[in-house]
């Protein structure tokens, strides 16, 4: 029977929807050369998009399968990804639903820091592809005079991201994906971790208490004397310098600005 | 206007010289980064090969039974090898829910 190029969207969705789900008749219109229904043929297109996402996810996620087993996240994988299928073309963009799956997703209910070690890795991944940015220079903030530092404003660097756990995320994560092992490591230890790409190469750090939280307020366009101020009432052993010094080589900044007092946040 | 003078400006001011001047930033690791290729895309590479050899089909095809008892446990992984917190979260006990009536 002649076809028209023209696909519905009709069809398009059936096509994608019997891609996700095997127990689905083989879509309207798939034959072969000889104009013969191509199940397998259809079902070996199948399995390879299956598993081109289970890999993808193998790759986004290596400290989670580390952590869970091989078997484990594939058998596990293949259950999300029938249940939350790419929304992008873009493969790098998948995953972002996997961490609250895996918080939800019951046989791990004993291991409930597993979803924000993937949040840390999908940070991973969206640093590596965030907008190169040169990190602010410690000059800058040398030439500012003293009396104007309270007001400065500063501009995230687009990798600049953080993450607040009440597990141990940032070193499982980390011992993980240097496959060193966790002895040692207490799962319910909170830990804040701080990601951010100075320059080519994806940085994870542990922030100490209180650093979160004054370098999330400047994110957000806070002044510094204000989230310095606020951090400090909050963490009295919060250690300022050091939280400045150290976000100036994590490259958390791309600029900054000693522009007037303003409410609204200056981009 | 009360909280901006939590932190004086002189001991802000002393903060940030003193975070300047201890600070080697761009001797240490990542100086050297700045110097390096990035090469575009290769991350993701080879998502579009045949994955799992020509002709297969087991991994689209396959039916999971998810049953909690049947559930792989993830001894395979190093979740298990962490330290205990209350004897709960390195234990591997199956499950009893779901189990076929």
């Amino acid at each position: 029977m002649p076809r028209s190029d023209a696909v519905t969207a009709g069809e398009q969705h059936d096509f994608g929807a019997a891609l996700l789900d095997p127990d689905l008749p083989l879509p309207e219109g798939i034959v072969g050369p000889h104009g013969k229904k191509a199940e397998k043929r259809f079902a070996v297109y199948r399995n390879n998009v299956t598993v081109s996402l289970i890999n993808a996810l193998a790759d986004i996620f290596p400290a989670v399968q580390r952590l869970v087993g091989e078997d484990f996240f594939r058998d596990m994988a293949r259950l999300y990804i029938a249940k939350e299928p790419p929304g992008s073309a873009v493969i790098f963009e998948y995953g972002g639903g996997f961490a609250a799956f895996l918080q939800n997703f019951e046989p791990l209910s004993r291991y409930p820091y597993l979803a924000d070690v993937a949040r840390l890795e999908k940070a991973w991944l969206a640093a590596f592809h965030a907008a190169d940015a040169a990190p602010l220079q410690p000059e800058t903030l040398a030439v500012i005079p003293p009396n104007g530092l309270a007001e400065i404003r500063f501009t995230a660097h687009p990798a600049a991201r953080i993450l607040q756990s009440p597990f141990a995320a940032v070193s499982i994560f980390t011992a993980s994906r240097e496959q060193r092992p966790l002895d040692g490591i207490k799962p319910a230890t909170h830990e804040d971790g701080l990601i951010t790409r100075p320059f080519d190469a994806v940085e994870v750090r542990q922030l100490p208490p209180g650093a979160a939280k004054f370098l999330g307020a400047l994110i957000a366009g806070d002044p510094l004397g204000e989230a310095a101020g606020h951090t400090m009432a909050d963490h009295p052993g919060f250690d300022l310098p050091a939280a400045i010094s150290a976000m100036l080589e994590a490259g958390v900044f791309s600029a900054c600005s000693a522009s007037q007092p303003n409410p609204e946040h200056t981009p | 206007m009360s909280q901006k003078t939590i932190v004086g400006a002189s001991a802000l001011a002393g903060a940030v010289a003193m975070a300047i001047s201890g600070a080697t930033f761009l001797g240490s690791t990542q100086g050297a980064a700045a110097a390096t290729e990035k090469c575009y895309g290769v991350a993701m590479a080879g998502k579009n090969d045949c994955a799992a050899g020509p002709g297969t089909t087991c991994a689209g095809t396959s039916k999971v039974d998810y049953q909690g008892n049947a559930w792989k446990s993830v001894d395979a992984g190093t979740c298990a090898t962490m330290s205990v917190e209350g004897g709960r979260m390195g234990s591997l006990e199956p499950l009893d829910r779901d189990l076929p009536a």
